[in-house]
């Protein structure tokens, strides 16, 4: 298997109260070349799973394996596109798409290199421009092409479009679409939005809160683009949707009884 | 143009008051000179070089001692700013020296250095160096951790994460430390001068002081303001707005 978890736990310390356990027991296998999302309700701890897959937290309990390979820390095999897009505002376009370049080639290897992956994303015109002289948008599709610049084994995206307006998100999905499947990328992408997960994904992964886990793991064999208004889409929406009330209404009954205890 | 206009407006004004002022006699012509006085001052203190003699001193002074104020003052701040070990335990009381007013170590500077220059550079570097330190300081808790994370993802760990992340993105606050650092020290710098033997522009204020030249007092206290707000304005701040807008962090 590509990409294995295994009885994944996480807890946070937490020095009043000893520990916070996001989710115990996390078991999820990830095929090479697919395009999975993790949809669930806040809090149910899918950025922390996919944060332990980028290496940036460490794991409790269980194992992450990335081609048999235990993960330890963070490291360039794993590109990772966050909310925000984290750019560097002291290095314009190209020079951030180079930044983890440097070092890895020739310098007219890695320059064609970054390139040719804003050409993938559409802003081989705007590579001199700084950062914040571009829209939120423009930076996140920088973001995605840093990422993919350093040609990793799986791209994770923690809600990449969260911040974005619908338009422009539209234009995303798109444009994502197009770079994964010119790419063959494995893909680990974190959202809330049921839409989004259907519209884009092979698979999608659909957590519980309290305590987080996995409850449901949808195939989706639809043929892309995927239309708002297909039928089976509105289907898978609907199934979703009725999963997730359940786990929302059980977080808004604890935080009703915790406060009515007060 | 209009700016300029009430600026010079505005001037014009505080000359005619003092002038005013000189004119009805309030105090004794020996220790209020007129307008015209200082000007007079000034024209010859520059004409016979005695001013830049002492500009020079007082420059020379200053870049020694402010070099070395920003040279301690990154390192203290980068140790505080990196080790939180080193900060619960030093930190507290860079506030506390920072807030001691540098003229107070000129007695202690000049018993250990005598009436030196040495003495005079002493302070100015005491001046400089904690409000460097501090800013340093701010400079590295300011990196957002966000960039960090993301340098991580791309396998840029310790020493080069410090080098290509951490202090780039600290440059702007690295640079409002540069301009406080700069008028913290020359401040101390006067005081210094002030209580020296020499050369300087502080050492020339106390001796025209000694001589009852007042109108060279004056002109030395315009001297000093005027470079004060022209390093500031032309060099510091200019710069500090430049990396400002550079980084994104300011509306251009």
């Amino acid at each position: 298997m590509f990409l294995k978890m295994e009885e994944v736990g996480k807890t946070f310390n937490d020095k009043e109260s000893g520990g916070f356990e996001v989710f115990s027991e996390i078991d999820l296998n990830i095929e090479e070349n697919q395009f999975v999302s993790l949809l669930g309700p806040s809090g149910c701890g899918k950025s922390t799973l996919l944060s332990m897959v980028a290496g940036l937290e460490d794991v409790t309990s269980g194992s992450i394996k990335l081609e048999g390979k235990e993960i330890k820390k963070a490291g360039p095999d794993r590109g990772m596109v966050f909310q925000q897009p984290s750019l560097f505002p002291w290095l314009n376009v190209k020079e951030n798409v180079l930044f983890p370049l440097k070092g890895h080639g020739a310098k007219n290897e890695i320059e064609e290199r970054a390139d040719r992956f804003l050409q993938m994303v559409h802003l081989s015109r705007f590579k001199e421009n700084y950062t914040h002289e571009l829209s939120g948008g423009m930076q996140q599709r920088v973001a995605i092409a840093r990422a993919l610049a350093m040609d990793p084994k799986v791209l994770l995206m923690d809600e990449p479009f969260g911040a974005l307006d619908e338009q422009t998100r539209h234009i995303l999905h798109e444009e994502l679409m197009k770079i994964w499947q010119e790419t063959q990328k494995t893909i680990l992408f974190v959202t809330h939005s049921i839409q989004e997960a259907i519209k884009l994904s092979d698979r999608v992964v659909v957590m519980g809160t309290r305590p987080g886990r996995i409850i449901a793991d949808f195939s989706i064999d639809l043929p892309r683009p995927r239309k708002r208004d297909d039928e089976r889409v509105i289907e898978l929406e609907r199934k979703v949707m009725d999963l997730l009330e359940g786990e929302i209404n059980k977080v808004l009954r604890e935080e009703l009884h915790h406060e009515a205890s007060y | 143009m209009k700016l300029a206009i009430k600026r010079i407006g505005f001037l014009v004004v505080v000359l005619g008051l003092w002038q005013l002022v000189y004119s009805i006699g309030v105090f004794e012509d020996i220790v209020f000179p007129s307008p015209i006085q200082v000007g007079g001052a000034l024209y010859e203190g520059f004409a016979d070089g005695d001013f830049i003699k002492a500009l020079g001193a007082s420059f020379r002074h200053l870049f020694m001692g402010l070099s070395l104020a920003i040279l301690f003052g990154t390192v203290i701040g980068v140790l505080l700013g990196k080790s939180k070990q080193a900060d619960e335990t030093a930190g507290m009381y860079l506030i506390a020296l920072q807030s001691i007013p540098s003229i107070v170590w000129v007695p202690l500077a000049i018993m250990l250095f005598g009436f030196s220059e040495f003495a005079v550079v002493f302070v100015v570097v005491l001046g400089g160096t904690f409000v460097m330190a501090l800013n340093v300081r701010t400079a590295i808790y300011s990196v957002p951790p966000q960039l960090v994370r993301a340098a991580r993802t791309m396998g840029t760990n310790g020493i080069p994460l410090f080098f290509r992340v951490e202090v780039p993105s600290s440059i702007p606050y690295f640079m409002t430390g540069l301009r406080l650092a700069w008028a913290f020290s020359w401040r101390a710098l006067m005081a210094g001068e002030l209580l020296s033997n020499g050369p300087g522009l502080g050492y020339s204020l106390r001796y025209a002081q000694d001589y009852a030249r007042m109108d060279q007092v004056v002109a030395i206290i315009i001297i000093i303001g005027v470079i004060g707000a022209v390093v500031d304005q032309v060099v510091f701040s200019k710069l500090e707005r430049n990396v400002r807008k550079r980084w994104g962090l300011l509306k251009s």
